[in-house]
């Protein structure tokens, strides 16, 4: 039988662990940024991440140069690496904003501890992804009037109609407002660190930074506002981008694409990709940097549960292509998932896909897996790895073989696809390593309102009551921060 | 300026400011306190309506640019659908209105916070930058209808603060 006390803990577990005031808070998260000595392991992952995004580089220039040709792209597989990497990377992005729009909206409060990093994951994973559909289109300076709507000396303009102009909204747009989103976030934590730093340049940097916050309850209940709408505003943003990178394929005839559950299928597989992402960097980083008592073991637990969820979708999507395949009557169809399943040249990978996403996750069922930070995190990687080859099967399998047998050809990845795969790789990480240096890894305002002393007359605040006069479901009296 | 330990001693004196007929307050805090609007009587700003704006705004953009290139400037028969296809062009609208109110809602919300702002006279005050750590201050300006210089500093030294403080301007 469990105590009050045991259940109280069991469906409010304490977000913020340990003993802490908002100064040690501050302390806590500020000094990762503004102590002068930086940590050894920096200067080792950096220098590998950097090394590796130099391939992405070389990479970049040899493209250029030569063509698309280097890559091991052809007729009838137009489309492999370059867009299996763009889907991949996007669908990383989509957890950060999930964490930090939705779970803001739906009020969960484990949100807090992970949102920043989280977003700063989003920001990066968009810009590896956008460098995929500039650089496909093999002139890739000539993309600006493919792309882009601009009165040009041609008098000609995008075909709106497509999706892949869609998709120039959609990620423009999507990078764009996570940019706006994690840089409003950032503006009351630069004050913090403004106020705290003692290297004049910092102190400088971040002055300008922070635009002059001084934590004014005027300006705090505008960017209440700005903070909750601009919640509201990703939350359909994030759902329409993937959809929208979705329907790149779906809007196609090819069997294997043209299926109307891509939208919710990839948008699943997004935040099931985004979280393994997310578990990746939080569970180093959480030991490296000692910010157990903030991202803590709920937290870790929470995110396995989200990433299994959701990866019970994306297996209802196989389950459901599957079924598909064969209930259509169509003759291309059926052919399409036997293709898949056993009588075509890519089966190995079909069945390492149900591996990796299917099987993996169903690990996370178990408490013993669950609650391991050791299993969450090859679980995730295992997961990372699946996603990836889940955009692989999609890509390659119908485009290998789709309507006409003396169409059909087989692919096979050449040395650049994979440079520039991995230097994508190691520019992302490059780029968290900065981020982790200089900026707050952690939001600090928003931990610190989780703090019992946060509270006023016994309420505790929350990001979302008042500012929107939005009835409390709960007691009131409730006891803070159980 | 006064300067309080927690928030509830804050929002506490906030009230008695407001009861004894200041408007022109402000109080400070590390991080958002939703009581406070309510107990220095801030008024529910404009900034979602002038979103909203901003996403109309957006969203004529997205289809007034699609109707002047598939209609009028240069329209083209694709696969029989009519010039004006609407269905198709739901997503870039609809991204543009997301963003111009994303647009709207940050750089409306910094303008009408009076953001950046560099040098503000509360910064005279050594210990303001606890501000942004882990005290509360509450302020009275001198521009206030009912200010007077020692009448109003012998008020806010009853509301209970840790430390009264002189801000220069």
């Amino acid at each position: 039988m469990q105590t009050d006390k045991e259940l109280e803990q069991k469906l409010h577990p304490a977000m913020v662990e340990g003993d802490h005031t908002f100064g040690s808070v501050s302390d806590k998260i500020g000094d990762v940024t503004l102590k002068k000595r930086t940590p050894f392991h920096w200067f080792i992952g950096f220098a590998i991440a950097f090394m590796i995004a130099q391939l992405l580089l070389f990479t970049t220039m040899w493209l250029l140069a030569n063509g698309i040709g280097i890559w091991g792209n052809n007729q009838p597989v137009g489309w492999a690496f370059d867009i299996i990497n763009f889907v991949w990377w996007i669908g990383i992005g989509h957890a950060g904003t999930l964490i930090s729009a939705i779970l803001l909206l739906l009020n969960q409060k484990w949100r807090t501890s992970i949102n920043r990093f989280a977003e700063a994951m989003t920001l990066f994973a968009v810009a590896c992804a956008a460098m995929f559909p500039l650089l496909h289109t093999g002139r890739p300076w000539l993309a600006a009037y493919w792309l882009f709507p601009y009165p040009n000396t041609m008098g000609i303009w995008p075909q709106f109609r497509s999706p892949l102009i869609w998709d120039v909204f959609a990620v423009s747009t999507y990078a764009t407002v996570s940019l706006l989103f994690w840089y409003v976030g950032l503006i009351p934590d630069f004050a913090t660190l403004r106020d705290r730093a003692k290297n004049k340049f910092f102190k400088f940097m971040y002055a300008i930074l922070s635009w002059g916050w001084r934590g004014s309850a005027r300006h705090w209940h505008r960017y209440e506002l700005a903070y909750l709408i601009l919640a509201g505003l990703s939350t359909p943003l994030v759902l329409s981008v993937h959809s929208i990178v979705s329907l790149d394929f779906s809007v196609a005839q090819i069997p294997g694409w043209h299926a109307t559950i891509f939208p919710p299928y990839f948008v699943a597989g997004a935040i099931f990709a985004g979280f393994a992402m997310v578990l990746i960097l939080c569970i180093p980083l959480r030991h490296w940097y000692r910010m157990q008592d903030f991202i803590t073991h709920t937290h870790l637990i929470y995110m396995g549960k989200v990433m299994l969820a959701t990866g019970l979708i994306v297996v209802y999507g196989y389950a459901m292509e599957a079924f598909f395949g064969w209930y259509s009557g169509s003759q291309y169809e059926y052919f399409m998932i036997k293709n898949r399943i056993w009588e075509g040249p890519y089966w190995f990978f079909y069945w390492l896909l149900i591996f990796c996403n299917g099987i993996s996750i169903q690990f996370l069922w178990f408490k013993r897996f669950r609650e391991s930070e050791f299993w969450l995190f090859v679980i995730s990687i295992i997961v990372s790895l699946g996603m990836w080859l889940e955009r692989f099967v999609i890509i390659v399998t119908s485009l290998n073989r789709d309507f006409l047998p003396s169409s059909w050809a087989m692919y096979s990845p050449r040395i650049f696809d994979l440079t520039m795969f991995i230097g994508t790789i190691g520019f992302f990480f490059t780029l968290i390593y900065l981020f982790v240096r200089f900026v707050p890894i952690i939001s600090i305002f928003e931990v610190r309102t989780l703090l019992p002393d946060a509270n006023v007359h016994g309420h505790q605040q929350d990001f979302d009551e008042s500012v929107l006069e939005i009835e409390y479901t709960y007691d009131k009296t409730d006891p803070p921060n159980q | 300026m006064a300067e309080f330990d927690t928030a509830t001693e804050l929002v506490d004196a906030a009230r008695l400011v407001r009861d004894a007929g200041y408007t022109k307050t402000d109080a400070f805090s590390p991080f958002p306190l939703h009581e406070i609007d309510e107990a220095l009587g801030i008024k529910r700003s404009v900034l979602p309506q002038l979103i909203f704006c901003g996403g109309i705004t957006g969203l004529l953009t997205g289809i007034g640019l699609e109707y002047f290139v598939h209609v009028v400037d240069f329209p083209i028969i694709v696969g029989g659908r009519p010039h004006f296809s609407l269905p198709a062009f739901i997503p870039p609208a609809y991204e543009l209105t997301i963003l111009f109110s994303a647009f709207t809602a940050v750089f409306g919300m910094l303008f009408l916070n009076g953001l950046p702002r560099p040098y503000h006279p509360v910064f005279n005050v050594p210990r303001f930058g606890l501000a942004t750590r882990e005290k509360f201050f509450l302020i009275i300006e001198s521009a206030d209808e009912k200010y007077e210089y020692a009448e109003t500093r012998a008020f806010m030294e009853t509301l209970g603060a840790q430390e009264v403080f002189d801000v220069e301007e």
